[in-house]
């Protein structure tokens, strides 16, 4: 079965067929069968005209679910999404961010999803669609494990929606990979800082992907970064027992040890270029 | 099957293809449009970037469902329906952007997208745009420069040779048209559309004993399959190899697999049965055993024997020795000693292998992509029971081999598939069984010391090698011997002993790659040479050319060249950079305390052409009634040039011009032998052969006219004209006799490099020419994260003499991305990467900027004075980069690829913060 429905209503309807697999860019659904026939009822997500697109109210920004990293990077956003943008950059290659979704790198849930950790130091949250009707998670819960998701059968994402950051918010996002381009990072960070008048830091949001089997906030150094002054460089308040709820593997990219080393210093330099202090 | 309607190119079109087919797939089969490559299916590629509206997209990652109503352009069309897609040709042919050519369709389309967004990209744009094509043959440098000539509107003119000059014109290559064009038929782009496919059963153990269950039971289940093959349909010996004495592979494994991916058996049906196929429920029970894969375990005493007739899993070994070793160590000043390790490296073809077959009466036609037609023929034919003559090698182009589609992959099981079924059989793998199942670069442990007296001369080495070949022979005897013959690097070395050993474990075969295990010395011996200098107080540049090998000074087989040995004139090229960028280097490094910059040297030789065996070739040169000429040019060209290059040769050494020339393809049908694509041999070998048939064919030509030696040849139509100054002469061809090839007259001659046995302790004359070079590698080291960027590298290559200049940079530039990739982010581990996202090969922003400085020394030997390159390009890049990390930082780096944790580490275990 192959559906390419119009509308949510359409969408959900389709998705109730046993098995159903949810398709928009395809970036990831056709790797993950490169050599085998897909045999699952197909539900291509890219017809429905509500799920793509940026969109601004009063409480927030709506990224619909097949809004490509594409049109991220290209769109006039406040700079506390200049770290989301960045990452956009970094999805994959060109070709993979024209057609690869916001939504489509949540549901794969890759440790190493680039999407991830600037979406999680936004707070953003994740609307679901079902033939139930709607219910919205954040981020931290809708990704619930390595490669596992709060998505019900039958459930589709229809939005992640980001609340309204503050106007003086700055971000950034630092990725490391073994290459220079279209390569699964071996770690990335991302930074949403907010400094008061007087340069110091009134409030800071940082996660780290592909350290654990779920990209994390680190609630501990957020606290720490508060009050720093960007002159003195924020990213000398991480100390390793930062990273304490980290846990990566070894892998074909990178040792776990390295991971730890290499996080400090990836982590940081997303900080301090959030700050403005580099 | 749902109606599907688009503009394709701007025509509209519709189809109805399969539920979740991918756009590239309905583009190639549905279309026809086969200039659109699948290299991975899985966007790791870029081979099958399309326009989709206006943007850039891999069409394998496209549901065909959406191109509904949209606006798809391919290659094929990009020369109509974009602004700048027939500059971006003409540019790509002119500058050789093009090697194989595999890539280039992807690389057009994703550069066409650019330049309708932005009419005058910077090169950083450029490799933005094009981070998601991989190339494996060019190094990009010349794809980044065709793009800005395109932008600025000003392609260079593609160029031709004047007649009597085309050796050392750099002419476009000739076979350019259609690879930018999107015409150019790979394995998998011409095969008859109602041929029968084949899947192979692989083994998911690295040991498996097997057993099948109901084989015809599972076919009568499939509906479409037409039956199973296993071991038992092979009518003739189930078994192959590249060296017929060493022949140890089966087709399909009996009893035992023994490397994860080995075929066991294949289904053969309608293709879109076949491929709807579960392998996973094909009736057949594994039953895993222990294997062994590291070295160390494959050779203990306990081990498992991989080959019963193989004892203690030693496949063959090699060894040089020379003077006395023991007695020059204890006269040593200084010592350099070192432990160095090397993974496996994957080929990485953009093209995975492909091809297809049919039976025509007692014979058997199989077109697919290699490097050795007349050795698929000879191992296919003895797999069906069947006499050499009776097998047809049609070689496909070939999008990428370097070493790894000289052994059958395909070919048996197309064939076998024809046979019995009568109908054309096809077989393309995947991504994953191309990297599972074919050759690799093999690892290699390497002890080695070298010593040296106080004035600075090497007094000796003492090497000992053990490299994995896995789980078959392969090319692992040619390793072995190779191995020590070049252990030595191009210096004077005259106490010397270079041990090898070739060892099976239960790992996919290791093979022939760009260079038979020299890559893999030079790390260990252009290490230890840094390691003497600084130990001497000498500058290692100096160092080097003190003790390169000169004309008259023995290598360690003691072999005295007499002519040609340029390494002394390729590391004096490189003397006034590494003076500058050193010092422009520690002044760097004195300001930043994060990043070091360090710049190394590294230099090689390698002999072009088989090791102390023979390995002719063959050139017919023909003229035809109507004036034109026919070149049977049997090299393959697998993206190096032999085509324009074998042409070039035969022209100037004929005395008319290349255009006209009539290439004739390397058929076994059509072509007298031209041996294999390796061992850097075509330029030389068959360069050699093609210079000796063009001055044969000349003679006659001149005898036909009763001309003199001197005379001016012209083709006038179907008049051959003969100048000489007083006279001219004008035979009409039409009114000449031909013979049974149908030429008014015909050349053909071959050519052996002359070599002498190797004796006991490996001394004689191996090769009858070597190559020789130096890289010289600028180095960024971020110290923190241990990432290393290559700045730049300058390259300085005694070719003899460069038959064309474009070609060989060409190499140069390809060769170096390769040797980038071992050095720092390229290692295969069975079981594990498995696609080109995992394994990962250099893209274009990995690049350094790269200046070749081709050096000619003229070898007496080769056509023209020309020596190889394809090898001698790679060979130095990896242990330049290692010795310039070390520069960097006082950190060395034994074990590649140094990737950024292995990096980290040894800066962290050096005391580094």
């Amino acid at each position: 079965m192959y559906a390419r429905p119009r509308t949510i209503e359409e969408a959900t309807l389709a998705m109730s067929a046993n098995g159903a697999l949810a398709i928009a860019g395809g970036t990831d659904v056709y790797p993950a069968h490169a050599g085998r026939a897909i045999t699952r009822p197909l539900v291509d997500l890219s017809g429905v005209a509500a799920l793509r697109g940026i969109t601004e109210a009063a409480e927030g920004f709506r990224f619909g679910a097949a809004t490509s990293w594409s049109m991220i990077a290209r769109a006039e956003l406040p700079p506390a999404f200049d770290g989301l943008k960045a990452a956009a950059r970094e999805v994959g290659s060109i070709q993979i961010q024209n057609r690869g979704t916001i939504a489509g790198n949540l549901c794969n849930a890759s440790p190493a999803a680039d999407g991830v950790p600037p979406l999680l130091a936004l707070n953003a949250r994740v609307e679901l669609a079902s033939r139930n009707g709607a219910r919205t998670l954040p981020l931290v819960e809708f990704i619930t494990g390595y490669r596992r998701t709060a998505l019900q059968p039958g459930e589709i994402v229809s939005a992640v929606l980001v609340p309204k950051p503050a106007p003086q918010a700055r971000s950034a996002f630092v990725k490391l990979g073994a290459r220079r381009y279209l390569v699964i990072s071996i770690l990335m960070a991302a930074a949403v800082v907010e400094c008061d008048a007087s340069g110091r830091i009134a409030s800071a949001a940082v996660a780290v992907g592909a350290a654990s089997p779920v990209a994390q906030r680190l609630g501990e150094l957020e606290r720490a970064l508060i009050g720093s002054g960007v002159a003195e460089r924020p990213s000398s308040r991480l100390q390793p027992r930062h990273l304490e709820g980290l846990s990566p593997i070894d892998d074909v990219r990178a040792s776990a040890d390295y991971r730890l080393d290499a996080a400090l210093a990836v982590i940081g330099e997303a900080i301090d270029r959030a700050a403005g202090a580099t | 099957m749902a109606h599907l309607t688009f503009h394709l190119n701007g025509v509209p079109v519709s189809c109805a293809p399969p539920s979740g087919q991918r756009l590239s797939e309905v583009l190639r089969r549905e279309m026809g449009l086969t200039g659109t490559k699948s290299g991975c299916d899985a966007g790791d590629c870029g081979a099958c970037t399309v326009l989709v509206d206006g943007e850039a997209a891999c069409a394998c990652l496209v549901p065909a469902a959406q191109a509904e109503g949209a606006d798809v352009i391919t290659v094929e069309g990009l020369a109509e329906r974009t602004s700048k897609g027939a500059l971006l040709q003409k540019a790509f042919l002119a500058r050789g952007a093009a090697q194989c050519g595999i890539c280039t369709p992807g690389m057009l389309v994703a550069a066409a997208a650019l330049l309708e967004r932005d009419a005058r990209p910077s090169r950083e744009r450029v490799e933005d745009a094009l981070g998601g094509v991989l190339c494996r043959c060019t190094g990009y440098a010349k794809i980044i420069e065709a793009v800005l000539d395109a932008a600025a509107g000003a392609p260079a003119p593609v160029a031709v040779a004047e007649p009597g000059l085309a050796v050392g014109a750099r002419v476009a290559r000739l076979d350019g048209g259609p690879k930018v064009s999107g015409a150019e038929a790979y394995g998998a782009d011409a095969i008859p559309p109602d041929a029968l496919w084949i899947r192979a059963v692989r083994s998911p153990y690295h040991r498996a004993g097997f057993g099948f269950g109901d084989l015809d039971g599972f076919v009568k289940a499939h509906p479409g399959l037409a039956r199973v093959l296993t071991a038992k349909d092979i009518p003739g010996r189930n078994l192959f190899g590249v060296i017929p004495p060493f022949a140890d592979q089966p087709v399909f494994a009996e009893g035992e697999a023994r490397f994860r991916g080995e075929a066991v058996a294949a289904v053969v049906g309608e293709r879109r049965a076949v491929e709807a196929v579960d392998l996973g429920a094909f009736p057949v029970v594994w039953e895993e055993r222990p294997a062994v894969l590291e070295m160390e375990s494959a050779l203990a005493v306990d081990a498992p024997q991989l080959h019963q007739t193989r004892a203690g899993n030693v496949l063959v070994r090699g060894r040089v020795m020379r003077g006395d070793v023991e007695a020059a160590f204890r006269q040593a000043h200084v010592i350099a000693e070192g432990r160095f390790e090397t993974g496996f490296v994957e080929h990485a073809y953009i093209e995975p292998e492909a091809g297809w077959a049919r039976r025509v009466g007692d014979r058997i036609e199989i077109t697919a992509s290699t490097q050795a037609p007349y050795m698929d023929r000879d191992d296919t034919a003895a797999i069906m029971g069947l006499p050499p003559e009776s097998i047809r090698i049609i070689p496909s182009a070939c999008g990428g081999g370097f070493g790894s589609k000289l052994d059958l992959s395909v070919q048996p099981y197309v064939a076998l598939a024809a046979w019995i079924t009568g109908r054309p059989c096809a077989m393309v793998y995947s991504r994953q069984e191309s990297i599972q199942s074919t050759t690799k670069r093999h690892p290699a442990i390497m002890r080695s010391r070298m010593a040296a007296n106080a004035e600075g001369d090497i007094l000796a080495m003492d090497f000992e090698g053990d490299f994995n070949t896995g789980a078959y022979a392969s090319w692992g005897p040619t390793v072995a011997n190779r191995v020590p013959v070049h252990a030595s690097g191009p210096y004077l070395v005259p106490n010397y002993r270079a041990r090898s050993r070739a060892v099976l474990t239960h790992s996919v075969p290791a093979g022939a790659f760009r260079g038979f295990g020299v890559p893999q010395t030079v790390i260990a011996q252009e290490q230890l040479l840094d390691m003497l200098a600084e130990r001497l107080g000498m500058d290692a540049l100096d160092f080097r050319i003190r003790n390169a090998l000169t004309d008259t000074t023995p290598t360690v087989t003691g072999q005295v060249m007499g002519d040609g040995v340029g390494i002394r004139e390729c590391f004096e090229a490189l003397k006034p950079r590494w003076q500058d960028w050193r010092r422009e280097a520690e002044a760097f490094n004195t300001k930043n305390l994060r990043l070091k910059r360090g710049v190394g040297v590294a230099g090689m030789f390698y002999g072009c052409g088989n090791t102390s065996l023979p390995n002719p070739s063959t050139i017919r040169f023909g003229l035809k009634p109507d004036g034109r000429l026919a070149l049977h040019q049997g090299a393959v060209d697998i993206g190096q040039g032999s085509n324009t290059v074998i042409t070039q040769i035969a022209a100037d050494a004929l005395g008319l011009p290349m255009s006209a020339i009539d290439l004739v393809s390397p058929d076994t049908d059509l072509s007298p032998d031209c041996g294999k694509t390796s061992a850097s041999r075509q330029t030389f070998v068959t360069g050699k052969a093609a210079e000796r048939a063009g001055l044969s064919l000349r003679r006659m030509l001149l005898r036909l006219a009763n001309a003199g030696e001197g005379a001016r040849l012209e083709l006038d139509g179907a008049r051959l004209l003969v100048r000489e100054p007083s006279v001219i002469r004008a035979v009409e061809l039409s009114r000449q006799p031909v013979n049974a090839h149908g030429y008014v007259a015909m050349a053909e001659e071959s050519f052996d490099p002359p070599t002498s046995p190797l004796d006991e302790n490996g001394q004689g004359v191996p090769y009858a020419v070597y190559g020789f070079g130096a890289h010289l590698a600028l180095v960024e080291v971020d110290t923190r994260l241990g990432t290393v960027k290559v700045l730049r590298i300058v390259a300085a290559h005694d070719v003899g003499r460069a038959i064309n200049p474009v070609l060989v940079e060409g190499q140069i530039e390809g060769g170096i991305a390769q040797g980038l990739g071992m050095a720092l982010m390229e290692e295969f581990t069975p079981g594990k990467c498995e696609n080109l996202h995992d394994y990962l090969i250099p893209t274009i922003g990995d690049m350094p900027q790269i200046q070749s400085i081709l050096v000619e020394r003229p070898s007496s030997v080769g056509p023209f004075g020309a020596k190889g390159i394809g090898e001698q390009a790679l060979i130095p890049t990896a242990p330049a980069i290692l010795n310039a990390i070390h520069h960097a930082t006082g950190v060395r780096l034994t074990r590649t690829p140094a990737t950024p944790d292995r990096v980290r580490a040894a800066l962290k275990a050096h005391g580094l913060p």
